[in-house]
């Protein structure tokens, strides 16, 4: 049985958020294509159509510069993700390509304990299936509050 | 939170920073009367931010709501988002267009954009009954005003009538390097975010003040050439201690230098990036200086990080909090390439930044570590005890003028 496209979109999902949320992040890039779009942003900005993002990568090697530099690098205390994901909506197929959104919930575990909400928001995608494998050609994360507490280290 | 009152011991040395003024909240009352309402120059807003007659944003001034609108006659005014009846905002959205007058939602008193109150709902009353008292002038009621400065396209504000005027303020070398980041250009906004720190506003404000902290937090920067101490560079701090510029310049004839390997810093590694054209910048400036950070007492900053343009506004929330608002700018002459650069080098920036993420969380750091340590003090001796301009930026002067004229303003 062949999967549907929803059926490989939600899975492509699950594999992403369990990605990060297991600390697999030099797994991360792979589930993007070579040539990428990768951006985090606020909805304010996204409603008033401006550029500007809190990450930006246009290659899959700034999203591994981006691990390579958590990792070695920059300073942050230790802390994890844990992703809720909504059901992915798929807005427009065409051809390889899907556009699809899907809503998040980013809850962070820092080392002393505490669990907070740390982002809420949708991500904007453009899948693209090429032999039976889906990979993002593009997404656009965006937070829904323009407040972000302390620093964002981990990708959402 | 603590709440004795201390006092400040006589400020002989600059060298010594006592923990207490970050966690009493006599010291944050009495900041927000001496410095926030004081005879200081805050940032409000970009004046393209608000390009039209009738457009409006909301900020903050320390605690205080602020309204920055602008008029037909074309000019800024800002006023205390505070109605004069009851004392509700008057105005709840942060930013909007077409905005004639501003009308409190509580009882529906109205204010032009300039602050005046002009209207009263049922101020005569209804059928003769009720209504204000005749002996109720209007004219003698209203938020409070503020002076407005435009510098270069900033706009500041300040509750005070003694502040000296902008350019006064700041002193020719401090007003020549906004200039030389922003006069005679017409800056974009490309996108806003609000950091929130853990920490006391001034926690940050030394972090940005400290040059002798950069190469050796932030790896980012060291690795790659942004930003060594041994680079050519110097840090100028203004008469009154409170603005400083910190710039660096590659210096391409002199070698690496051994000084970093030497002292086994974590800021040596071979770190190598796989996609370099983030680094890859645009000859702005036609000066050679890769990094100038300049800060204006008491909470601004312009950034200039190769081609990553920024101004940063501080903004305290609560005695440990502090809203670090973030706008990163472009100009309406770039390029598809130059808008692509910047992009691409506002990684370094902001609340995920490469070189500024740790700045987010030291600050908390601090506020932790001195959590039990009220009468304990912060040693401040790098490079001397004076708050001068230096050429070395291994030296901590900046930091100490910040105190000087942090301890000017307070009268301590």
């Amino acid at each position: 049985m062949t999967d549907s496209v929803y059926q490989m979109i939600a899975r492509a999902q699950a594999e992403y958020a369990r990605c990060i949320d297991d600390d697999r992040l030099e797994d991360w890039p792979d589930h993007f294509h070579g040539s990428c779009i990768y951006k985090i942003t606020t909805a304010a900005n996204h409603r008033e159509g401006l550029e500007g993002a809190i990450i930006f990568a246009n290659s899959k090697g700034m999203l591994r510069d981006r691990v390579s530099a958590l990792r070695d690098a920059n300073i942050y205390e230790r802390q994890s993700y844990r992703h809720i994901l909504g059901q992915p909506s798929i807005l427009h197929e065409s051809g390889s390509e899907v556009r699809s959104e899907t809503s998040f919930l980013v809850a962070r575990i820092v080392q002393d304990g505490d669990t907070d909400i740390f982002a809420t928001g949708r991500y904007l995608d453009l899948y693209k299936i090429e032999e039976g494998k889906v990979r993002l050609n593009e997404r656009i994360v965006v937070c829904d509050s323009s407040r972000i507490d302390t620093l964002m280290a981990l990708p959402l | 939170m603590l709440h004795e009152t201390h006092e400040l011991r006589p400020a002989e040395t600059l060298t010594r920073v006592p923990y207490w003024v970050f966690q009493t909240a006599e010291t944050y009352r009495q900041e927000q009367e001496r410095i926030f309402q004081g005879p200081s120059w805050h940032y409000l807003a970009l004046d393209v931010e608000l390009p039209e007659a009738g457009d409006f944003r909301t900020t903050r001034i320390g605690d205080t709501p602020v309204v920055v609108t602008r008029d037909n006659d074309g000019e800024i005014y800002a006023f205390e988002n505070r109605c004069a009846h009851r004392g509700a905002l008057i105005c709840l959205d942060s930013h909007g267009k077409g905005k004639k007058d501003f009308s409190c939602v509580y009882h529906a008193w109205t204010y032009d954009r300039q602050g005046n109150l002009k209207g009263i709902a049922f101020k005569d009353g209804v059928k003769g009954k009720g209504g204000m008292p005749e002996s109720f002038r209007m004219e003698d009621h209203g938020p409070r005003k503020l002076r407005i400065a435009i510098l270069h396209g900033l706009i500041f504000g300040s509750f005070s009538e003694e502040v000296p005027p902008i350019e006064e303020y700041l002193g020719d070398e401090i007003s020549s390097r906004i200039e030389r980041v922003l006069g005679g250009r017409k800056p974009v906004v490309l996108g806003r975010v609000t950091q929130v720190l853990p920490n006391n506003w001034k926690l940050y404000m030394e972090n940005v003040k400290d040059s002798y902290h950069a190469s050796i937090l932030h790896l980012f920067f060291t690795t790659f050439e942004l930003n060594r101490l041994s680079q050519k560079g110097a840090i100028i701090v203004d008469e009154s201690g409170g603005h400083h510029v910190s710039y660096s310049a590659i210096d391409t004839a002199a070698e690496k230098d051994a000084e970093y390997a030497k002292q086994q810093l974590r800021s040596e590694s071979q770190y190598k990036l796989a996609d370099p054209s983030l680094l890859q910048g645009f000859d702005e400036y036609h000066d050679g200086v890769t990094l100038q950070i300049l800060s204006v007492f008491p909470t601004f900053v312009l950034q200039q990080i190769q081609n990553a343009i920024a101004v940063r506004q501080i903004v305290p929330r609560a005695i440990d909090k502090t809203d670090l608002n973030w706008t990163y700018l472009g100009f309406a002459d770039d390029t598809p390439e130059q808008r692509l650069t910047r992009l691409k080098q506002n990684n370094l920036v902001g609340p995920a930044g490469y070189i500024s993420m740790e700045d987010g969380c030291v600050g908390g750091f601090v506020q932790r570590g001195i959590a039990g340590a009220s009468e304990q003090e912060a040693i401040l001796e790098m490079g001397g005890s004076g708050a001068q301009s230096s050429e070395s930026r291994v030296t901590e002067a900046s930091v100490r003028g910040f105190w000087k004229a942090y301890r000017s303003q307070m009268g301590m």
